[in-house]
């Protein structure tokens, strides 16, 4: 009897010496999958312009309906993406996004992309309708989330 | 000698509240609220696929230990926190606001994941359309589902919230010269 207990307790004292699985979160993250999906990031080119071109593919795409797009037309004057339109108003409603990535699979000018970023807890649910601004991210930014895209589209 | 103006006018509740938790009770305050932030034990109130997540942030790899809120209760009597994991029907919402209300003051909410936050992929007349429809929601946590690490982010908020509560005007603390009123 003595001997099964000293063999229970080995394995025991076993687990003391090994290396703890936890991952302390806040401090230490555990790296991403190289294809994991998180906020959605809407490039701007190096020279100040806008990928999107209006199409709304993306709106259609998503299955949530979370994608809302006002297209405006360019004009000589104010310019803001290199074809015939530009999205005006650009709104994800970050809590009906699934972050399937069909936005992404379906955007014919790679202007929105999914990048990393995934701590987006809030205290107020209209904290979540993430305009335009909030997601634009300069293409050198959005490198660094996203080695695979490309620099000169 | 400058006169000094007496002012003989009752302090007004107000005051009195002011005064009690400015000089009486600001360290007792920050102490309660440390110790509810440090032990928020979440009801297990999983519906859907989120409450795998919320397993898994449970478990040992993320260990919700170290914010003290691993205790998953089987009670809301004994809960301080609601995680509502999934998508809640109309036909559940009943049941998620009974066992609300059977949690003990003070209680929390996070509604975790698309579905419990704004009904998500779910635009339809069966799934409640966000659970503040049916329980006030203290902290909204994006995702489908949110990776284990956003309903630590998620919990991590609700700690800060805490701290920023009064308890005395919750009525925790009794004062003698108070119970006339």
């Amino acid at each position: 009897m003595i001997l099964e207990l000293l063999k229970g307790m080995a394995t025991t004292f076993k687990h003391i010496f090994r290396k703890p699985v936890t991952v302390s979160y806040p401090e230490e993250r555990l790296p991403l999958a190289p294809r994991y999906r998180g906020l959605h990031m809407f490039v701007v080119n190096d020279d100040g312009m806008e990928r999107c071109v209006g199409c709304e593919l993306c709106a259609i795409a998503c299955p949530a309906d979370a994608i809302y797009i006002e297209p405006a037309e360019n004009t000589e004057q104010e310019r803001h993406s290199r074809g015939e339109r530009y999205a005006r108003l650009y709104k994800i409603h970050m809590l009906r996004c699934i972050f399937c990535g069909y936005c992404e699979e379906a955007c014919p000018e790679e202007a929105i992309v999914m990048g990393k970023q995934y701590e987006l807890a809030s205290y107020n649910r209209g904290d979540f309708v993430y305009g335009k601004e909030r997601l634009m991210t300069p293409l050198k930014a959005a490198l660094k989330q996203r080695p695979d895209l490309h620099p000169d589209w | 000698m400058t006169q000094l103006t007496v002012v003989d006018k009752e302090p007004t509740r107000v005051e009195e509240e002011e005064f009690e938790r400015g000089l009486l009770l600001s360290t007792v305050e920050s102490l309660v609220n440390w110790a509810r932030k440090s032990s928020i034990w979440p009801v297990s109130f999983g519906l859907a696929c989120c409450a795998i997540e919320m397993m898994a942030t449970g478990a040992s790899r993320f260990d919700l230990a170290r914010f003290g809120a691993e205790v998953f209760r089987g009670s809301p009597r004994q809960a301080d926190l609601m995680i509502v994991a999934g998508r809640l029907s109309r036909k559940m919402a009943p049941v998620l606001r009974r066992i609300y209300d059977q949690m003990p003051d003070p209680k929390w909410v996070i509604a975790m994941g698309a579905c419990a936050s704004c009904g998500g992929i779910f635009n339809t007349y069966t799934i409640v359309q966000g659970v503040d429809e049916v329980v006030p929601v203290d902290v909204y946590v994006p995702g489908c589902p949110p990776r284990p690490e956003q309903l630590i982010h998620g919990i991590m908020l609700l700690q800060e919230k805490i701290t920023k509560e009064h308890p005395s005007k919750q009525g925790l603390f009794h004062f003698p010269w108070r119970s006339k009123a």
